[in-house]
């Protein structure tokens, strides 16, 4: 059961949470389809995103599943606001928090920081990213796209390939991978290898070939230019013939395997433009789709909890 | 003056003995030290020890007073059972001139009630290009030279400031972590770090910075001490140095001694320190090395910080921990914990910090100043931040169940806790 007062990251959730999660996703996939897709589960609530972060796509993303649950929905881009004034971000929390919102959509560059709010606040906060620590959503629309391609998620060999040491959606992704029991491994530079990533039991290779040998999933990460303080790889295109995916290094997975993507892409950094485009091997689009109806799932739950509680049913 | 304090098991680190007595304060100095006494106070069989010389004390004098003052750390120190505070440098502005030094003696000598003595800058503005007034600074009463946190990154500079050092026999503390690899780190690399999405550094930071520390004062012959080795990989390069005769002292934080990396949990700011947590193994070293004398001093590293410094993202959030008063039951741990024994633990928080800087306290013996403790080791209680008298209370033992508390202090015989 999925019975938190936020969703601050794939950590601290059950299996069975996780699975509920994915149900009612689905079931958000399906109504998505419709024409009228305008519902009522959050009417009278107010959302609002903070993103302390640039973020096109996981903004929009939160933007629509809000609405389409009938939420208010503001967004604040906080870099151009009072951050930039000196205010704190506890300063920020309480502000917000004065003007009654039911869910706060939060991605912060620290890692940590969506916590730090979400102690400081009344209404439920929902991690859309914290610097290179987590980024739950990400993770579980992954995993719906696993589930509805695959016809499961468990027993399944899946690689996760790049730029791990800066991202938080690898570690989201080991972590509900891992609690749904499937064999993972990292592939990637050693220098983009955080130090003992192993002990969160994982198999771990710089080498494409092996590494992608047999797996069902191949899940490609972005290379973080802007997180990188320089001197991580010798160039662009020693990254690509070693660690970009093209259609060569692919033949090594089964013939069946998926490719995935959280975007955005650096097509021909690490990742082959015509292998990405197509419909027979990539999920890619796949996944922007899900990430809408995951977030209305979890939204949905939220504040289901969110109710609960107030009717004095704590369980957070 | 002429006090008597009975009825105390004494702690002696040079002799290495606990013993039922009493001793005897003249003027300011322990007179006589006896097995009995019909008079005076009585210590109920309590421990009497030499009072501790914490080397390494921030104080916010100038430019942080709001964080702590002279006069709440002097109370803290009396509290905690500190009778000389050796204060750093990293004010605001740094302590680098004569006339600096001149302002905060005053100040120390007017607001303290334990003893204060002054280190100074290593380098102007703590910039580690410029050196220091080195000889105005000593003449002005400047124990040590040290630029706190900040390495001096040049080893030219380095090698000329601890051959100019070497000549007026001026003592230099460092901060051993190579500063490029530390720039931005938060935890010690490893599964922890990993885990929690945190900016880490390698422990062979230090290795590296000491090792080449150590190549510098075997060029130059200079008086050096590290304010805080805290990793099992640096241990083998102190005793090497130490082997080969190099006139080297080590350091490490009460923080170190008894908390891990893992204590950070959820990105919990008290628990940011300078250099890091480590991991277990590393913390277990160190603990050995101290009981082996391998590593000489234990400081508080006393730090204060604001509750506003502190409530950040901790990426973001200030580094250091107040430790006057958390210091002396911290170190208990290891005592009941059977990492040493009482005289051990002595000689590392008083005898070697006065051997270090040439001062007469930190031993139970006849002459010496009476700067003297009583303290109960078993005494048990609950930390609580707020009952700290220190102006910030910024301790990671918030919460913590503790042993040891320290029932009176006399600062050259004069009771001042």
């Amino acid at each position: 059961m999925f019975t938190q007062r936020h969703l601050l990251g794939i950590e601290s959730l059950t299996p069975e949470g996780i699975t509920e999660i994915l149900d009612l996703a689905d079931h958000y996939v399906k109504h998505n389809l419709k024409q009228n897709k305008h519902l009522d589960v959050l009417a009278g609530l107010t959302q609002i995103n903070m993103f302390f972060e640039n973020s096109t796509r996981t903004q929009a993303s939160f933007e629509i599943a809000g609405k389409r649950l009938g939420a208010d929905v503001m967004n604040m881009s906080m870099q151009a606001s009072s951050i930039k004034k000196g205010e704190t971000l506890i300063d920020t929390a309480l502000t917000l928090n004065a003007m009654h919102p039911d869910l706060l959509v939060v991605r912060h560059p620290h890692s940590g920081a969506v916590k730090l709010l979400a102690e400081k606040v009344n209404c439920a906060v929902l991690n859309a990213g914290d610097g290179r620590h987590e980024h739950p959503t990400q993770a579980l629309l992954d995993a719906l796209t696993i589930r509805r391609s695959k016809g499961r998620l468990h027993r399944l060999t899946i690689a996760i390939c790049g730029d791990i040491a800066h991202s938080r959606v690898a570690r989201s992704n080991i972590f509900l991978l891992g609690k749904m029991e499937n064999r993972i491994r990292l592939i990637g530079p050693k220098t983009l290898m955080p130090a003992g990533i192993e002990k969160l039991g994982v198999e771990v290779t710089d080498d494409m070939v092996e590494g992608l040998k047999d797996v069902d999933v191949v899940m490609m990460l972005r290379l973080q230019k802007e997180r990188m303080d320089g001197g991580f790889i010798p160039s662009e295109r020693e990254y690509y013939h070693r660690w970009g995916l093209d259609p060569a290094k692919l033949a090594n997975a089964k013939p069946d395997a998926i490719v995935m993507h959280p975007g955005p892409m650096n097509r021909g950094v690490e990742i082959d433009g015509t292998l990405a485009d197509d419909i027979n091997r990539s999920v890619i689009q796949e996944q922007v789709e899900m990430g809408v109806a995951v977030r209305m799932a979890v939204m949905d739950l939220l504040v289901r909890n969110l109710r609960k509680s107030k009717a004095g049913d704590l369980d957070a | 003056m002429t006090l008597t304090l009975t009825n105390a098991r004494i702690i002696d680190p040079e002799a290495g003995t606990v013993t039922l007595g009493a001793v005897r304060i003249e003027d300011g100095l322990i007179a006589e030290i006896l097995p009995a006494s019909t008079d005076g106070i009585d210590c109920k069989g309590k421990y009497l020890a030499p009072g501790i010389i914490d080397i390494g004390v921030k104080i916010g004098e100038p430019g942080e007073r709001h964080k702590e003052s002279f006069r709440t750390a002097g109370l803290a120190a009396a509290a905690g059972g500190v009778t000389t505070m050796v204060t750093r440098p990293d004010t605001t502005p740094a302590i680098d001139t004569p006339e600096i030094l001149d302002f905060f003696r005053r100040r120390a000598a007017d607001a303290s009630p334990v003893n204060v003595l002054p280190m100074a800058a290593l380098t102007k503005g703590r910039n580690g290009v410029e050196m220091a007034e080195i000889g105005f600074l000593q003449d002005a009463g400047a124990v040590a030279f040290t630029d706190a946190d900040r390495p001096v990154t040049n080893p030219k500079i380095l090698q000329r400031i601890l051959t100019y050092a070497s000549a007026t026999n001026a003592l230099v503390i460092a901060h051993v972590q190579e500063p490029m690899l530390s720039k931005g780190a938060c935890v010690t690399s490893g599964p922890f770090a990993t885990k929690q999405g945190l900016p880490a550094v390698s422990p062979m930071a230090e290795r590296i910075q000491l090792e080449r520390d150590m190549a510098l004062v075997e060029m130059t012959g200079a008086k050096y001490h590290a304010d805080q080795i805290t990793t099992a990989l640096a241990l083998p390069v102190l005793e090497r140095a130490k082997a080969m005769g190099l006139n080297v002292t080590a350091g490490v934080s009460i923080h170190h001694l008894t908390l891990n990396e893992f204590d950070v949990e959820d990105y919990r700011t008290f628990f940011k320190v300078k250099p890091p947590l480590r991991s277990e193994d590393d913390r277990l070293a160190v603990v050995q090395a101290v009981a082996d004398g391998l590593i000489d001093i234990i400081s508080s590293m006393h730090t204060p910080q604001d509750e506003e410094s502190k409530r950040l993202p901790y990426e973001e959030a200030a580094s250091g921990a107040v430790g006057l008063q958390t210091m002396l039951p911290a170190l208990m741990q290891l005592v009941h914990g059977g990492h040493m024994d009482l005289p051990t633990l002595f000689r590392a928080i008083s005898l070697n910090p006065a051997k270090l800087l040439d001062l007469k306290a930190g031993r139970m013996a006849v002459g010496a100043p009476a700067d003297l403790i009583v303290f109960d080791a078993d005494a048990p209680f609950v930390m609580d931040r707020f009952k700290l008298l220190s102006k910030s209370k910024n301790t990671p033992f918030d919460g913590r169940r503790m042993q040891g508390k320290v029932l009176k202090t006399f600062v050259a015989g004069k009771q001042v806790f």
